[in-house]
């Protein structure tokens, strides 16, 4: 370890003290704010994580999302905290295996339509077996939870995907899933399990937004199908990740915080007129800066240094 | 019963062999993946109705008025919008990536205009609703209606690529763009041609759709996510398979519906798109490539 990674860790390390001990220092519509940039920061982190090497756009965040939000609903009043986040990651991790398995070994194209629908189809499911078999359309979530828990085990899961993005971009199936996204056929013939590498990965990354979605729940008290299956997360989070940049583990964390914010602005001044907003934001994003503000920066500093060496 | 459980779904899957042909030309041929496909039909069925209810003119003559509309807007929105995409991108599957995005963000834009004109409420009108005798099954005029327009119109459009010049350069791009090129087919005209019919068929099909369908500003997805799940079962770029794949799926949902539970429906289609996915990933009438 040289002296700048060592630097860098301790930076690291004093980044996420300072981050822990904000609920301390902040009003409650504050805490509420980070609460919010810290879950797309989970979500936007775990969905570039997958979708990042292997250039596969998932559409499906918040169908794991959603299944999350609903396993708290239905045991947080039975069951104690950590087998209720046992759980939801027991589930997502079912359903992503199902769906990896499915449509990973086909072209990517297969898995973006079958994860298009994914959402809009738990949510079904969910409402079918609510009416039929509960009899009851919507939950009422109380939890002895309060926002600063909400906001330290939100904390606890961005370190965690940093740390295991870190780690897997260290590891053998990080250089397997550059391969991959390189050149599938080339990577095939390397010897790599492709499928078995995109399954594995997409498994792991659903796993994080499952367990946001677990851990966010109990802060809307009560949630039905259609809020805890709201596409536009899946959007918000895509339009994050991409402006951020996907190709280096810290990029969504730019896109997050900048439009988190802007997000906020326009939903507290537009409500009627969001959705038109965002998606204009989004076209904006796609054109102009399609590598992602850390893209945009890399491009930058490499043309200076060439312009240097040149003169 | 079953005669009548099946006319409706056929009915239905008309639609979706309609709906599914435009967008097989939107992708196969123009590389397009639409993902704001759906918004188009619901768009075109608030105009049928504002046509109806507003102005008091019929259906039919809204079927003359709008598709022409969507195919200016859908060729409009290919050379303002996509073909910059098409321009950078290096392969088609990065085109694939790229196209999905800007359409993903058009889908938001239209859906959010029309919410913001009509709300999320649902709409329907009354037309031509009265029950026919068909063999002792009992039909709405209005949906066998809807039906045979569908089929005319089919059938039109498979005429048109099949018998005439400028459909045999949109197939020939289907095929093969490069090799298109060498035989002196203009790529870029054919493929804004193919986009633009592929928006004006899913105008045709939400005209004729809010003939007999209750609707609202947020269903566009559900008809692009089965269109696209018919244009893979069909195999991309084939108008039969999409045809017979469109209407299979007709005939599942209803049989589900009726005989199952209604809120089935969805899960029968991804049951569906699965079986075909694992057994023949091409797509019925595909051929095995890429």
């Amino acid at each position: 370890m040289t002296g700048r990674d060592a630097l860098i860790g301790i930076a690291c390390l004093a980044g996420v003290a300072l981050l822990a001990g904000l609920p301390f220092v902040v009003a409650d519509y504050g805490l509420s704010l980070a609460i919010n940039i810290m879950s797309y920061t989970v979500l936007a982190t775990a969905w570039s994580l997958f979708s990042g090497p292997t250039r596969y756009v998932s559409l499906a965040t918040v169908a794991f999302f959603g299944i999350g939000a609903y396993t708290t609903a239905v045991f947080v009043e039975t069951l104690a905290w950590p087998l209720v986040l046992l759980i939801a990651m027991a589930i997502g991790s079912v359903v992503a295996a199902i769906v990896g398995l499915a449509t990973l070994r086909l072209s990517g194209v297969y898995f973006v339509i079958f994860s298009f629908g994914l959402a809009e189809l738990v949510r079904q499911l969910v409402t079918w077996f609510e009416v039929n078999k509960t009899r009851t359309l919507g939950r009422y979530v109380f939890a002895d939870i309060t926002a600063a828990q909400i906001y330290w085990q939100l904390l606890a899961l961005a370190v965690l995907v940093f740390a295991i993005g870190f780690l897997i971009g260290r590891s053998r199936l990080g250089l397997a899933l550059r391969a991959i996204g390189d050149d599938e056929t080339v990577a095939r013939h390397c010897g790599i399990d492709v499928t078995r590498a995109k399954v594995a990965l997409f498994v792991l990354s659903t796993v994080f937004m499952t367990l946001t979605g677990a851990i966010m729940a109990p802060r809307w008290t009560y949630i039905d199908p259609a809020i805890a299956f709201n596409p536009v997360v899946s959007f918000t989070v895509l339009i994050m990740a991409l402006l951020g940049g996907v190709h280096r583990l810290y990029g969504p964390v730019l896109g997050v915080v900048p439009l988190a914010l802007l997000f906020e602005y326009l939903l507290a001044r537009f409500p009627n007129h969001f959705s038109i907003m965002v998606g204009l934001v989004f076209i904006v994003i796609v054109y102009v800066v399609p590598r992602g503000v850390v893209g945009l920066v890399e491009d930058t500093v490499r043309r200076q240094a060439a312009a240097k060496s040149a003169a | 019963m079953l005669l009548e459980v099946t006319l409706s779904g056929a009915t239905l899957g008309g639609m979706y062999a309609l709906v599914a042909m435009g967008l097989t030309l939107q992708y196969g041929v123009a590389r397009i993946m639409n993902l704001s496909y759906g918004e188009l039909l619901v768009a075109a069925a608030f105009a049928a109705l504002w046509f109806y209810t507003g102005v008091a003119v019929s259906p039919l003559v809204g079927l003359i008025v709008v598709p022409p509309l969507a195919f200016a807007l859908s060729f409009a929105i290919y050379r303002v919008l996509l073909q910059p995409l098409v321009r950078r991108a290096r392969t088609r599957d990065a085109l694939e990536v790229d196209s999905i995005l800007a359409t993903f963000g058009l889908l938001f834009v239209i859906q959010g205009v029309m919410l913001a004109i009509f709300g999320g409420a649902y709409f329907s009108y009354s037309f031509l609703a009265v029950p026919l005798q068909i063999a002792g099954a009992t039909v709405a005029a209005n949906r066998l209606l809807a039906l045979v327009l569908a089929v005319v119109i089919g059938v039109g459009l498979y005429l048109g690529l099949t018998r005439t010049r400028i459909g045999t350069a949109v197939r020939a791009v289907a095929v093969d763009p490069v090799a298109a090129e060498l035989v002196a087919i203009d790529v870029r005209t054919a493929s804004a041609l193919a986009f633009a019919l592929g928006g004006a068929l899913v105008a045709a099909s939400g005209v004729l759709v809010s003939m007999f369908l209750t609707f609202n500003a947020n269903l566009g997805v559900v008809f692009t996510l089965k269109a696209l799940v018919v244009v893979i079962m069909g195999g991309v770029g084939n108008l039969l398979g999409a045809l017979i794949a469109g209407l299979l799926l007709g005939l599942v949902e209803n049989y589900v519906a009726v005989f199952v539970d209604p809120g089935l429906t969805l899960a029968a289609t991804y049951a569906i798109f699965l079986i075909v996915l694992l057994v023949r990933p091409q797509g019925i009438l595909g051929r095995a490539s890429r």
